[in-house]
């Protein structure tokens, strides 16, 4: 199992690459979903968001991720060598798992990688599955996975192209408390690393523990955004409530 | 050369997948099967109205498989988000759609070809002496169809009524296509065949606008 073993998992020749959200809105229709969201993180910070269900945070990652456009505002990625290099690119985990059902996991990971521009994709694939512990798996297609295991390769696609910003939306979906501590340990390495990392959670666990800073959302804004111990504690432990 | 080789490799996927699951090929060669048997008994054609109709027949068929080969296209990328994936991993976009457009049309005429001496068979026309003219012009109906479909997928694909979406607005968008490609099959069909140039002409330009338009818009089409 991936858990009893963890390496370093992005490039250790990283650049350094932060996140600004300058007045962001995003509106679906009429509602908004984000109003006016300003931060500024910096290269290699780790950030939690927190908020109630609906408050904006996976809309504020998938913007972050360039998947969605912002209605109003500018983000950009301070630091990032080229936009379209492969490690300028965000590594994104959502709440579904953004692969192949058909096709197998090792297939999966050698696809995104090839479409990255990783050097020697089959090379990395391996490296990855053994790293998230699903090698032995690696023929098999992604629908006859668990859940924990399909959150395992998930998290191992969002790694392919070794990012310089992660953005993880409830990452310990699925998990069993040794791949919690498998993913907390990985994160850990990553943001060491010089990866910044960006994440959405609820409650307190070993992966919210490596948050250096806690931003609260409510309706679409930030409320609250601290990297004081105990104001962090209080937004993992009453901000998703 | 990224827009190249994404399209390569995301051209390997969609082969591999539909080689595996077989579910769009089985589905179109089933329904144009169905299609050509039922009218062959229906009207009993002899060899000069299979000469009238038969070609007309044959492409309405295509026109009616296609519209079901193109309805997952894009649908099948929403169950897993996968398209928000591609996005993140492409640079340009059109890569996506490229692919998608080349499995298609790759789909759609693998489906003709199989098709074709049993349409020969069921309609007693002889196809063999302007076979080349006769596979020219079921590319180019072919690739038309998957240019304009597998643009209006990507839209449909996000709509409420997505079923019912596709189909509304592929069938009238493709009624020039399915015109001029039954009108020169029947002149290549003839007792005398003629190959219409003009016909010809109209396909090919009609593919090219279209491919153009996907080319610059087709960013926009992904959005959410």
């Amino acid at each position: 199992m991936g858990a009893t073993k963890t390496t370093v998992v992005t490039s250790p020749t990283l650049s350094p690459t932060g996140l600004r959200f300058e007045n962001i809105d995003k509106r679906f229709g009429g509602l908004y979903a984000l109003r006016r969201v300003s931060l500024e993180i910096a290269p290699g910070e780790c950030v939690v968001l927190a908020g109630r269900n609906g408050s904006g945070k996976t809309t504020l990652l998938r913007v972050a991720a360039r998947i969605v456009r912002p209605t109003a505002g500018k983000l950009s990625f301070p630091g990032a060598s080229s936009e379209s290099a492969g490690s300028g690119r965000p590594g994104y985990v959502a709440h579904t798992t953004m692969v192949y059902d058909e096709l197998s996991a090792e297939e999966n990971l050698v696809l995104f990688a090839r479409l990255q521009g990783v050097p020697q994709p089959a090379a990395r694939a391996e490296e990855l599955l053994r790293e998230v512990g699903l090698y032995e798996r690696r023929a098999s297609l992604v629908r006859t996975f668990s859940r924990g295991m399909r959150q395992r390769i998930a998290i191992a696609r969002a790694l392919v192209h070794r990012p310089s910003v992660l953005l993880f939306d409830e990452p310990a979906t699925g998990l069993d408390p040794l791949g919690i501590s498998w993913l907390a340990k990985s994160l850990s390495e990553v943001n060491c690393g010089g990866c910044t990392v960006v994440m959405s959670l609820h409650g307190e666990s070993e992966i919210s523990a490596l948050a250096t800073r806690a931003v609260q959302l409510d309706a679409g804004s930030v409320v609250a955004d601290t990297n004081s111990g105990a104001s962090l504690h209080s937004i993992l432990t009453f901000g998703g409530a | 050369m990224s827009l190249l080789s994404n399209t390569a490799t995301l051209l390997g996927k969609e082969l591999r997948t539909e080689f595996r699951s077989r579910e769009l090929l089985t589905t179109t060669v089933v329904f144009i099967l169905v299609v050509l048997i039922l009218f062959s008994f229906a009207i009993s054609p002899t060899t000069e109205e299979s000469r009238e109709f038969g070609p007309g027949l044959l492409w309405l068929a295509i026109l009616f498989a296609a519209s079901l080969m193109l309805q997952p296209c894009f649908l099948r990328e929403q169950s897993n988000d996968t398209l928000s994936s591609l996005r993140l991993a492409v640079d340009d976009p059109f890569a996506i759609f490229l692919a998608k457009l080349i499995a298609n049309t790759l789909f759609l005429l693998l489906t003709e070809v199989l098709m074709l001496p049993l349409f020969a068979v069921f309609y007693n026309i002889a196809i063999l002496p302007k076979l080349h003219y006769l596979l020219l012009v079921l590319f180019l109906g072919s690739f038309g169809i998957s240019v304009a479909g597998t643009a209006l997928s990507a839209i449909s694909a996000q709509a409420r009524m997505r079923e019912l979406l596709l189909p509304l607005l592929l069938l009238p968008l493709l009624t020039p296509i399915l015109v001029v490609s039954a009108t020169v099959s029947v002149s290549l069909l003839d007792r005398e065949p003629i190959v219409q140039w003009q016909g010809i002409a109209f396909l090919a330009i009609f593919d090219l606008v279209f491919l153009t338009a996907l080319w610059l818009f087709g960013e926009y089409l992904l959005e959410e």
